[in-house]
């Protein structure tokens, strides 16, 4: 992108440097050349795109690290395409694509496709997550080298547990040596065979349980081995104050490890599921209140490093069903932030802390080129309206699958501008 | 005036306890016309009733078929055996298929808790949950309630035991609901492993031991274990399981002289009951079973009735 933008009076919040002043950014051939409240004091120059955004908030691309779509092989619930789309939408300038697809990405070649599709197709920065099992079939160990080099930033195993702990521990010190992150979602996939969150709500639904234990068991030997190897571990999704604590007490012992909490978890608690509804039987499922609160507050802390959309498209065929045979996952790209919104306006959370987990910390554990408004930075800006309201239709969404737990729901803060390496991809109305 | 202001019977929640006293007494009367020698009526003529039964089962699915025909409403079944939901169409698309025929009511059963709630948005006519998965059993709970009223005068005060299975019993839950709405005490037995997590909110007293959990109790209701349960995974075995937890004459004399014993059936005979206490004279599953068809024609005649009070009342 050649020429020059300029947004002047925003709000600008940049984690990566502490900052949150009025000011101006300056883009230059889609690169970040100044922002600050001390950017272009000589007046714009001669031929300047200038967008005026007094009121709004300027904060660099928003970074979704947990996205499932359906391409390759289900296209019909998401493509490459549409969920870069849902993410301009929801102020998402950079998202890493989990790899159980249809066939997995497990080999170069699939890792070139994404890339190459995205490359031609969406709108937004689209990064490949690596199956880090063959077939995520849990057993062999997949070409990390090669992957990462073919551009995976991370190795995953998707919505599959890893059962076997000596794979995951020669796959971590393996990993190791090249630096690369291991990332996966604990869920053990014997005490986790439920419907949802255990206790007294699930039994008079008549729904089997999931505890939280289901959670804290696999984290907890997660975290061992990431100790035992010095591999890079990523806790994708944890649900319960427990395993915030588990990974906080495996960092003080000196693992690298991190974790990420789904948006869901965050803003929605179990009784959400009322009757039955199947758009909020998600993994890991919905806690409780309380658990909620306490995610929150870990959250606040910097304990849970991250915050994820979880965005996982299904279609009609998976989710009108009674709800133990429904589907679980939500759609979530163009709804993450406004829901992370809520806890701004409650009091909750710092916009300085919910931009940092939803944008320059996943950055920095996956190495991404992301996540800030440095001088000299990719120009991926997000422009925020803080308070504007709007209501979740679910026909209105961009995203090719409407399971959305938010339905209906009421927002104040939004997105209204998305730029991907200077240029306009998103705006709002 | 709406005698029964409900357009479904999706469970027992959700019912207030007018609702169920209105219930039973209909049932009541609905007794009395089984034991007519002529035993049709024409309450319900040229309405239609659909059976879909995605799990098999004998007695209820008879239970409803017979209701519905004394009532004279016609009544057409559909398994899941000869369906096309073994093609692979979802629950809803048979669901919808079905309500394009128009019928007044659907029962429906299904493996799935939740099945008969989803029914009820889609389709236009009454729903009965005839038992979804481990949720509800609701026309269960009622022809029990019948069965110890008229055995016992009420329900209030008195103390039901509910013994085995609580943890997979949608009729547990059902009866829990219903006793308590009732004023009944409710006490539940079982090994840790067939209870749900959170009982002791679930308005119960729970016990481990039979003989502890069965003293002074006025009904003993008991559960059916699946056959699946039985070998190791839930209890060790056939045998410890009925030395513990089954219903022999030993365990019976703990609770109130001349209790009731209830099961809701199949039974497994040497399993959660003992043959000669299923047969025995404090046994009224056979009355129970008689109740179930009364129950059922209270509740398509209490359903249907008021659905169509204006051109039928």
């Amino acid at each position: 992108m050649s020429g020059i933008t300029i947004l002047k009076n925003a709000r600008i919040i940049d984690p990566s440097r502490h900052v949150d002043e009025i000011g101006t950014i300056v883009i230059k051939d889609g690169v970040i050349a100044e922002a600050g409240a001390s950017a272009l004091n000589q007046g714009a120059p001669e031929g300047a795109t200038v967008k005026d955004c007094t009121g709004l908030i300027a904060t660099p691309g928003l970074v979704d690290a947990r996205v499932h779509v359906g391409e390759p092989g289900a296209e019909h619930r998401e493509t490459i395409a549409s969920a870069a789309r849902a993410a301009a939408a929801g102020g998402v300038t950079s998202f890493i694509m989990m790899p159980d697809t249809d066939p997995v990405i497990d080999d170069i070649a699939l890792v070139e496709f994404v890339r190459k599709t995205a490359r031609d197709t969406a709108i937004v920065n689209v990064y490949p997550a690596a199956a880090m099992t063959k077939g995520l079939g849990g057993v062999e160990m997949t070409e990390f080298g090669l992957l990462s080099e073919a551009g995976a930033v991370a190795f995953d195993n998707g919505r599959k547990a890893l059962s076997d702990s000596l794979v995951l521990r020669r796959a971590m010190s393996y990993a190791r040596e090249l630096g690369v992150v291991i990332s996966l979602s604990p869920r053990d996939k014997y005490l986790g065979n439920g419907a949802m969150n255990e206790g007294l709500l699930a039994s008079w639904l008549g729904l089997s349980g999931i505890p939280k234990e289901a959670e804290i068991i696999p984290l907890e030997r997660d975290l061992r081995i990431a100790g035992l190897t010095g591999g890079k571990y990523h806790a994708a999704l944890i649900s319960v104050p427990e395993s915030a604590e588990a990974v906080q007490v495996a960092r003080k012992r000196g693992a690298k490890v991190t974790c990420g909490v789904s948006i869901n978890n965050l803003t929605l608690n179990e009784n959400d599921i009322g009757e039955y509804r199947t758009f909020f039987k998600l993994s890991p499922p919905l806690r409780t209140e309380d658990d909620r609160m306490a995610m929150v507050d870990a959250l606040n802390r910097g304990e849970i490093d991250i915050i994820v959309s979880a965005h996982d498209p299904q279609d009609v065929d998976t989710k009108r069903l009674p709800f133990p045979e429904a589907e679980e996952g939500a759609v979530g790209l163009e709804t993450m932030l406004s829901a992370a919104l809520r806890l701004h306006h409650a009091g909750h959370v710092s916009l300085m802390r919910l931009i940092d987990a939803m944008s320059t910390r996943p950055a920095q554990i996956f190495g991404l080129d992301a996540g800030t408004l440095k001088a000299g930075a990719k120009a991926d800006v997000t422009l925020i309206d803080l308070d504007q309201p709007w209501t979740v239709a679910r026909d209105a969404l961009t995203s090719r699958s409407k399971n959305t737990p938010f339905e209906d729901a009421l927002f104040s803060g939004r997105a209204v501008a998305t730029y991907v390496a200077g240029v306009c991809v998103y705006t709002a109305g | 005036m709406v005698l029964f202001p409900h357009r479904h019977l999706l469970g027992i929640k959700g019912l207030t306890q007018a609702d169920i006293t209105f219930l039973l007494d209909k049932a009541d009367e609905a007794v009395k016309i089984s034991r007519q020698r002529e035993k049709k009526t024409s309450t319900l003529r040229g309405l239609t009733q659909i059976n879909l039964f995605f799990e098999a089962s004998t007695r209820t699915q008879s239970s409803f078929e017979l209701a519905g025909k004394r009532l004279g409403a016609d009544v057409m079944n559909m398994s899941v055996g000869n369906s096309s939901v073994k093609k692979g169409e979802t629950l809803i698309d048979t669901a919808m298929t079905l309500n394009a025929m128009r019928p007044d009511v659907l029962v429906i059963r299904h493996s799935s808790g939740g099945a008969a709630a989803l029914l009820a948005q889609k389709v236009s006519c009454s729903v009965v949950n005839a038992g979804d998965g481990q949720h509800e059993h609701p026309t269960q709970a009622l022809l029990d309630a019948l069965t110890i009223r008229r055995a016992l005068g009420s329900l209030s005060g008195i103390t039901v035991a509910i013994c085995g299975d609580v943890l997979h019993s949608r009729v547990a839950r059902s009866n829990i609901i219903l006793l308590n709405a009732m004023g009944a005490r409710v006490r539940v037995v079982a090994p840790p492993t067939l209870l749900p997590s959170g009982i002791r909110d679930m308005s119960v007293e729970v016990y481990h031991d039979m003989k502890e959990g069965l003293k002074n109790a006025d009904v003993v209701m008991m559960l059916r274990l699946q056959r699946e349960r039985m070998s190791g995974s839930f209890v060790p075995s056939v045998r410890e399981y009925f030395h513990y937890y089954g219903l022999d004459a030993e365990k019976l004399k703990a609770a109130k002289e001349g209790a009731l014993v209830m099961h809701p059936g199949p039974m497994n005979r040497g399993v959660e009951i003992a043959s000669e206490i299923a047969d025995g004279p404090q046994s009224v599953i056979e009355r129970q079973v008689e109740m179930g068809v009364a129950v059922r024609m209270a509740v398509m005649e209490a359903l249907l009735l008021s659905n169509n009070n204006g051109e039928r009342a």
